[in-house]
């Protein structure tokens, strides 16, 4: 199967040579169509799709925040006070992308358990950020403060768990990326001195991070 | 030939008939399959149009017939008053969610986005598939809608909140509303995955020699709408997450303290109902370019096919396209000029709203010469295409008025209004739609349409639509206002009844004269002589792949591109045209095998 | 195939279009100037209509030049340019024509909206010290006015005590200035009354959803936003009865939201007011 994908993977690379205009020369195989739907899109594709889909993710958190602040602004504002607990899972959170950059610099290296290992810890910490911001919500109920309590209040559930459901996809991807670099990879660089692990960690690692740098945006903007 | 019956069989893996016709990753199936579903919506949203015309044009009649059919919209036959805005309501969302953007956007830009640009398919072959089967789930969500209690939502197609937060404030904001606002998060996710296959296809894959501007019209028109879409819809989507928050979870993001819903208190606190308007005009002006511009790029590409003459300006179109998507975000404060909104607002808004006229203007002139000195061929879509530029012209202009925002005033929310929006973007859109069904309909489904019914169907099309929308300005004129079940108690518009009835009327033939379109598309689905691969004999990539495309669309080499869309009647060729993809000018015109005759690779 | 089709085929259709375009033209302006006998703007009654009328009328005129000058190029080019076998021009660029129709609708635009953006500001001017001041509110489904009392004070509002017989505006009653207060039902019992050539500030309120203030024989509307007071201000000019409509969709009875304004001289004013607060 990874073999297979790897094949494709190549033989689209050489399409992409050219800029975007090269043509598709014919797979290894040769005779066939040299690209069939059924395959994994190449590696660059992914990539320029993946921004397109922060793009839509940002306006998305813009949207809410440009609410939140309009709303902050009138009189009637009351800050409710935010559990600690929420540090820890900042904490957390970026340790987990700490440890996807640890697993990303193995599988450069070629080491592929050190890959699953620092993939399976990244996995983890996301599960326990989860898991904290849920403990956050249910220590705001214990103090009375529920979503519809007040603006604020009302803000932080909305923001936490839009916020919350991206990384549930997040971790949706990470176990891909598991999934996806379970089989020992082959030796040596394809794709243009990219192999398949690090390509396929690279587009996580982007989604990855740039949750962490949403909450952290969020995060302050919350607090503040 | 041979070959490429091994690429197709080598590729196909022999799909099951599941994977081939229903869950297919096929961006060809995938578009007749957003087409055919947006179909089905239209046929619904305009028979939710005759609800609202029968209302106004016989307000108080009784009809028992129907009655029948109706018990709870209708009982006794006569419309009631949550029934009616359900169906101005339903109407709006069906068409310009359910039907122009599903349309336009799946239906024509899965279908030709890879074929003009000379890829395989999208970048994303499961994602396109994903985007197509949230469709159907909103769709089943948005009927079911209609009959849980209290009906489907009765807010406008705007739901202005707090009347669309509210439960109480209205039947139609019950468990309705709620429905509505689920299928339309579906449906943007939709747009979304959409959206994202579509830029990245365009950017990522496009056949050797074929840079950006030397793309065709309908690609810049499909690229710069699914960037549109790709920032606008998050924001919709953020304040439909925010509403149902304030409907379900007792939050006031749009909903103020202290009001009272007759004499009952609302526990909600602190909110502000025109944030729900700046974000839903951030997306619905844009939204509005969504509908637009697709169809501007087709035009353009069957206005210069069948003038057999370079569309006219082709920088200026790309540069036209580009700037009334910049500005289409920054506009969105012309539908508040009479909200509360600061007025110096009302000034800068104006401000951009009146510069996209110069782009628009750009355009409409550079289509009118492009037909000059032209050798126009009335064909089914030219004929359409042409009806186009009226409609997009009349509507066009009647927006210089409501741009101003002291003229505004008066016409905000009334008829004029409902007037002009018809015109430049409900039916410039359908106008499109059938140019484009009738243009591309051989490239789909490998047969011809009927040339005659085709024709019928324009005259009858053309004329109904004038018919049915040129009257409403007057109705503005006087004042009558939108959504409202019956003009007749207010003395300032007594005497508007018989442009009302001759109004019903025209919409009523003119929504019949869409059964001849439906007659012939079907018909000639099965019926239809068979399409040659070029039977318009066009330039761009699309008519270089067999009639229909097989899977994969081309044979064993993708085509190379050598020069832009539309060099029709190059001088010193003898054919009127020479294809984007042909080999280097050969004086005579002739000699490539294949241009022009059809019968290739099929 | 459609590429063969028959020259008198081809000049039928251009033929019908053509005819049918100028037809369109000549339909519009002859519907227009029918229109204008029954089918037009109710007669004016506010100073500031006139403005709002004049610059209507002119973007008209100018809409009305492009509208033909449009369907008339069209109409003849594609009678003109019809398939005769003749060749097309491979013609298809001329900077100075486009930069021609592109710098032209931007003059004309720029003029529009200096001339939109004077008569704009001058909508939402500060009211004329000497205005009259009301207040009405929208709410499901009918208009109610508020006039201060002789302190000229509106009284503050509390939802709490909202009655919908003793007390409909929801007036504190701990506030004195609450005391004297005249609140009218203008839709049914009642009416508006205003002064004939004097300013009045009508500030806007909602109860519940949203709503919006117009009176089309003064050019005027103004959305009710719950949480908000908006306020427009305006002179009427002439005396007699007019209609309040509601212009924005607020439930299913949205359509007999209609309220009733007078407008007296200052003497018939001040008896009224008398009259109504004794």
């Amino acid at each position: 199967m990874a073999q297979r994908v790897l094949e494709q993977m190549k033989s689209l690379e050489a399409t992409r040579t050219a800029g975007g205009n090269g043509p598709r020369a014919p797979a290894g195989n040769g005779g066939g169509s040299g690209w069939s739907r059924e395959e994994a899109a190449p590696a660059a594709t992914v990539r320029v799709g993946l921004w397109f889909l922060l793009t839509a993710v940002t306006m998305l958190f813009i949207a809410f925040t440009v609410a939140y602040a309009a709303r902050r602004t009138a009189p009637d504002w009351a800050p409710i006070a935010l559990p600690p607990i929420l540090w820890v899972n900042t904490g957390l959170l970026g340790a987990s992308s700490a440890t996807l950059e640890w697993a990303r610099r193995r599988g450069r290296r070629g080491d592929a358990a050190g890959v699953r290992g620092g993939l399976t810890v990244t996995t983890l910490f996301g599960a326990a950020f989860l898991v904290g911001q849920i403990a956050a919500w249910r220590e705001l109920a214990a103090a009375g403060v529920f979503m519809a309590t007040s603006p604020h209040s009302a803000f932080f559930h909305l923001l936490t768990a839009v916020h919350g459901l991206h990384l549930l996809g997040g971790l949706g991807a990470l176990g891909y990326a598991l999934r996806r670099t379970a089989a020992p990879a082959p030796a040596g660089p394809v794709l243009g001195g990219e192999d398949l692990t690090s390509a396929v960690l690279g587009s996580v690692a982007i989604y990855w991070h740039f949750l962490t740098v949403l909450w952290l945006y969020v995060f302050f903007i919350i607090w503040s | 030939m041979a070959h490429v019956a091994h690429a197709e069989a080598q590729a196909g893996h022999e799909l099951s008939f599941w994977r081939k016709y229903i869950f297919s990753q096929d961006h060809k199936v995938i578009g007749i399959q957003y087409a055919l579903t947006s179909m089905f919506m239209a046929v619904l949203g305009g028979l939710l149009a005759m609800f609202i015309r029968l209302q106004l044009g016989w307000p108080g009649q009784s009809w028992p017939l129907l009655g029948r059919l109706f018990p709870s919209g209708m009982p006794d036959g006569q419309m009631n008053q949550a029934f009616y805005l359900a169906s101005v309501t339903m109407h709006g969302t069906i068409m310009i969610f359910f039907v122009l953007t599903t349309l336009l956007t799946g239906g024509f830009g899965n279908f030709l986005i890879p074929l003009m640009i000379g890829a395989r398919d999208m970048a994303f072959p499961f994602l396109n598939m994903l985007s197509y089967w949230l469709y159907p789930p909103a769709i089943i969500i948005l009927l079911a809608s209609f009959f849980v209690s209290g009906g489907a939502a009765g807010g406008g197609w705007t739901a202005y909140p707090p009347l669309s937060a509210l439960p109480g404030a209205a039947p139609g904001s019950g468990l309705g509303q709620t429905l509505w606002l689920i299928s339309l998060a579906l449906l943007i996710l939709a747009f979304l995955f959409g959206s994202l296959n579509y830029i990245t296809t365009i950017l990522q894959l496009r056949a050797r020699g074929l840079s950006m501007m030397r793309l065709p019209l309908t690609i810049w028109g499909l690229f710069v709408t699914a960037i549109l879409s790709l920032l606008a819809f998050p924001v919709l989507l953020a304040a439909a997450i925010m509403l149902l928050f304030d409907r379900i979870g007792g939050t006031s993001f749009f909903v103020p303290a202290g009001l009272l819903i007759g004499s009952v208190p609302v526990d909600h606190r602190g909110g502000n109902p025109l944030l729900w308007q700046h974000l839903f005009w951030f997306l619905g002006h844009p939204e509005v370019y969504v509908l637009i511009l697709p169809p501007m790029g087709m035009i353009s590409d069957i206005l210069a096919n069948n003038a057999r003459k370079p569309i006219f300006g082709y920088r200026f179109m790309v540069g036209s396209i580009v700037a009334i998507a910049f500005l289409s975000f920054l506009v969105w404060g012309h539908h508040m000029y009479t909200s509360g909104m600061a007025p110096v607002l009302g000034t800068a808004f104006m401000t951009t709203t009146l510069v996209i006229a110069v782009p628009s203007a750009i355009k409409t002139f550079n289509w009118l010469a492009t037909l000059w000195r032209a050798k126009i061929r009335f064909t089914s879509a030219m004929l359409f295409a042409l009806g186009f530029l009226s409609l997009f012209v009349t509507g066009g202009l009647t927006g210089i008025v409501l741009a101003q925002p002291p003229v505004d005033i008066y016409f905000q929310d009334t008829f004029f209004v409902v007037a002009h929006f018809h015109f430049v973007m409900a039916s410039a859109a359908i106008f499109a739609s059938f140019a484009g069904t009738y243009y591309w309909f051989p490239k789909m489904f490998g047969r011809m349409m009927n040339e005659r019914l085709g024709k019928w169907h324009f005259w009858l099309t053309f004329v109904g639509i004038y018919a049915t929308f040129f009257p409403m300005h007057y109705a503005g004129f006087m004042g009558m206002m939108r959504r409202i079940y019956s003009p007749q108690i207010y003395a300032h518009l007594q005497g508007l009844q018989p442009l009302n009835v001759f109004v019903s009327i025209a919409a009523f033939v003119l929504f019949a004269a869409q059964f001849i379109f439906l007659y012939n598309f079907f018909r000639s689905l099965f019926r239809g002589p068979q399409a040659e691969r070029n039977p318009w004999r066009a330039t761009t990539l699309e008519w270089e792949a067999p009639s229909p495309p097989p899977h994969l669309n081309w044979g064993e080499t993708l085509p190379t591109v050598q020069r832009w869309a539309y060099d029709y009647s190059p001088p010193d060729m003898a054919e009127d045209f020479q294809p984007q993809a042909a080999p280097a000018a050969v004086p005579t015109g002739r000699s490539r095998e294949g241009r022009g005759d059809g019968g290739h690779a099929r | 195939m459609p590429t063969n089709d028959t020259t008198s085929g081809t000049r039928r259709s251009a033929a019908l279009l053509g005819i049918a375009l100028a037809l369109l033209i000549v339909a519009a302006v002859v519907t227009t100037l029918a229109a204008r006998s029954r089918w037009w703007l109710p007669p004016l009654a506010s100073a500031q209509g006139r403005s709002i009328d004049q610059l209507f009328i002119a973007t008209f005129g100018i809409i009305s030049v492009a509208f033909v000058l449009v369907h008339g190029l069209l109409a003849l080019f594609v009678w003109l340019y019809r398939d005769r076998g003749q060749r097309a021009s491979y013609w298809h660029e001329n900077r100075a024509l486009e930069l021609t129709y592109t710098i032209i609708p931007a003059i004309v635009m720029t003029g529009l909206t200096l001339s939109a953006a004077g008569l704009w500001s001058r909508i939402h001017s500060a009211p004329p010290p000497q205005a009259l001041v009301v207040e009405v509110r929208g709410e499901q489904f009918g208009w109610k006015a508020r006039y201060p009392g002789p302190d000229g004070k509106f009284g503050r509002i509390d939802p709490r005590h909202y009655s919908a017989r003793e007390n409909p505006w929801a007036l504190d009653p701990a506030d004195p200035a609450a005391q004297d207060d005249l609140v009218l039902d203008i839709s049914t019992t009642g009416e508006l009354h205003l002064v004939v050539d004097r300013p009045v500030e009508v500030r806007i309120r909602a109860k519940d959803v949203l709503h919006s203030f117009f009176i089309p024989a003064f050019r005027v509307k103004q959305d009710a936003v719950p949480g908000m007071v908006t306020s427009i201000w305006f002179t009427p000019t002439q005396t007699g009865p007019y209609e309040i409509a509601c212009a924005e969709l607020c439930g299913p009875l949205h359509y007999i939201m209609r309220g009733k304004v007078v407008v007296q001289t200052q003497e018939e004013y001040d008896a009224w007011l008398a009259q109504t607060r004794s």
